[in-house]
């Protein structure tokens, strides 16, 4: 039974902030309804959300997509941008590259990839400067 | 028994034509149109009672108790939501409206008028020394909380623990009545006189609570037949009306109540449906935990925009703005006693608020994931228009029901029509001309 898996991609678009938060949304209602535990896919929303987000107001566009095993919840995002230089600096609590437009939206508090950390088991952040970057988040489900 | 499956409504099939307007307007997508007449799936609805608003063949019955079922108590009191008050053409004074209740059949009628202004100081004193998970969520509107504890189950810690003023002026309500008649305050049949069918829930759910201290309620749209004419004896008796609702009561029907003591930048005020459950979904991300308390109304206009007021909303909204200032402030001068009763804990929440998310997909996580597999792969064949035609208001609500064996895919109009091609292309023995058109394309239909 070890190979059930359910996949769903979801296409972001950059700078649409009409539509920003919407996978996210989708993602924590198709985790609700599969029943899983509540503190789990809270983790799981505020993580994809934060992605999500980083997605929107850096990259042109990129695709997320959730992956549920019995084991794990796995959150693949790949996005065509301008990638993190230097992945370390970008994971320290409180830095931020927000423009002064996305931090009137309330972002840029350089939370973000601290935050995802804080709610996943497992990270890896991948990236080629220019070209884009991959972030692979997974929460175990028990 | 606290009951997630009890509600405050039921569809009357022999009214029903199956429109679907219920279906369409439902903010937790609670109604089916099965066999020509809407049902309700029990373990979705939050009784907000926006499917009595719209329905135009008052198929959609609120529970609440006939005026005349109410006699049959020794005593009873109405406690009538300020939103009754602005129901009356002509600016009626609430003390008036309290003495024609006494002369309808109701052995006393007491207001929000204290406890309306004790709940906003102890929501004050609760919140300036609050240091748990932010935001709080206001627990006032019955809807509101059943949303949070079926949509939102892992924000049932943040619905504010403190009790409603219509619970608070029910108890005292209570004991003063039992003072007054030597009744014990068991044989004293509290009413609530509501706007909408959710408060109902919240006496016979009793969130929150071990019970409610209110025992029934009453529809205004039933009472207000029998109170307008009695309206116009009081008010042509020229009788003395000695008390009246206080501007702090009042204002739970229709206006913002957020603590004074926290900065605006710490609340927000929230009011619909649509707009809840925007603000809880992003509560749920982690985006409001710098905000403090959150208020949130399942009705744009408040209470006395509730599905069983009579008047229209806005004119309500613009009595009940008037009426606010001539009505005297409550009176609290017994503010002390106020404080060291709400270090007592008399005005909390004693029970934890209860959590009920609808049934999963599958009872193990191996079936539900099969189960979503399956809803992905039939959504995906759907229209995705959301026409409603197979009885369910959205293409995936409609994939989930025939995942979950409550419909069949040939419900869907579209599919349907794809089917019925496939037949007759076999029929006609041409299945050379009739080329890959397989089950896969309802798009076709289109």
């Amino acid at each position: 039974m070890t190979d059930a898996e359910f996949v769903h991609a979801y296409e972001i678009a950059g700078s649409d902030f009409t539509n920003a938060g919407r996978a996210s949304t989708s993602i924590k209602e198709t985790l609700k309804e599969m029943g899983l535990a509540s503190a789990l896919v809270r983790r799981v929303a505020i993580a994809a959300y934060e992605a999500e987000m980083n997605t929107v107001m850096y990259a042109r566009r990129g695709t997320m997509t959730l992956h549920v095993t019995p084991a794990d919840v796995t959150i693949d995002v790949r996005d065509e941008g301008p990638g993190i230089p230097d992945i370390p600096l970008a994971m320290q609590e409180g830095y931020s590259t927000a423009t002064p437009e996305m931090r009137e939206l309330g972002f840029g508090a350089g939370m973000g990839l601290p935050n995802i950390k804080r709610n996943a088991d497992d990270l890896t952040i991948t990236s080629d400067v220019g070209r884009g970057t991959i972030l692979v988040m997974t929460v175990h489900v028990s | 028994m606290s009951d997630p499956h009890y509600h405050s409504i039921r569809f009357d099939a022999s009214a029903c034509h199956g429109c679907m307007a219920c279906m369409r307007v439902c903010p937790t997508q609670a109604v089916r149109v099965r066999h020509g007449s809407a049902e309700m799936i029990e373990d979705r609805c939050i009784d907000c009672g926006e499917c009595i608003k719209v329905c135009p063949k008052g198929a959609v019955v609120p529970l609440t108790a006939s005026p005349a079922g109410l006699r049959e108590f020794d005593y009873n009191i109405a406690i009538p939501s300020p939103a009754l008050y602005t129901q009356f053409d002509g600016d009626v004074d609430p003390g008036v409206i309290l003495q024609a209740l006494r002369n309808s059949g109701f052995s006393g009628a007491a207001t929000l008028s204290w406890a309306g202004g004790v709940v906003t100081e102890v929501l004050d004193l609760f919140l300036s020394d609050y240091r748990g998970p932010a935001p709080l969520i206001s627990s006032f509107c019955p809807s509101v909380v059943r949303l949070v504890q079926i949509k939102y189950p892992e924000l049932v810690d943040q619905l504010l623990p403190i009790l409603s003023p219509r619970e608070v002026a029910a108890r005292e309500a209570k004991l003063t009545a039992s003072a007054e008649t030597g009744l014990p305050v068991d044989r004293i049949h509290a009413v609530y006189v509501t706007p909408c069918p959710a408060k109902l829930v919240s006496i016979v759910d009793h969130p929150g609570m071990e019970a409610s201290y209110i025992d029934s309620a009453v529809a205004i749209s039933d009472l207000f037949p029998l109170l307008a004419p009695a309206i116009r004896e009081v008010q042509a008796s020229g009788v003395d009306i000695p008390e009246t609702e206080s501007s702090a009561g009042l204002g739970w029907a229709f206006s913002v109540n957020l603590p004074s003591t926290l900065s605006e930048e710490h609340t927000l005020s929230v009011w619909g449906l649509p707009n809840v459950l925007r603000i809880l979904d992003d509560i749920d991300k982690g985006r409001l935990h710098r905000y403090t308390f959150v208020e949130c109304h399942a009705c744009f206009e408040g209470c006395v925009s509730g599905a069983l007021t009579v008047e229209n909303p806005y004119v309500a909204r613009s009595r009940a703005l008037r009426l606010q200032h001539s009505l005297p402030k409550p009176d609290l001068t017994d503010l002390d006693e106020i404080r060291a009763r709400h270090e007592r804990g008399e005005f909390r929440t004693s029970v934890p608020f209860a959590v009920w998310p609808p049934r999963p997909l599958g009872r193990d996580i191996v079936t539900a994931i099969a189960r979503m597999q399956e809803r992905d792969r039939l959504a995906a064949r759907l229209p995705g228009i959301d026409c409603g035609a197979c009885g369910a208001p959205t293409c995936t609500t409609f994939a989930e029901d025939v995942v979950m064996g409550h419909a069949g895919e040939a419900e869907c109009v579209f599919v349907h029509q794809d089917q019925l091609r496939d037949r007759l292309a076999r029929l006609a023995g041409g299945a050379a001309e009739s080329g890959p058109a397989g089950p896969g394309s309802a798009e076709g239909g289109r």
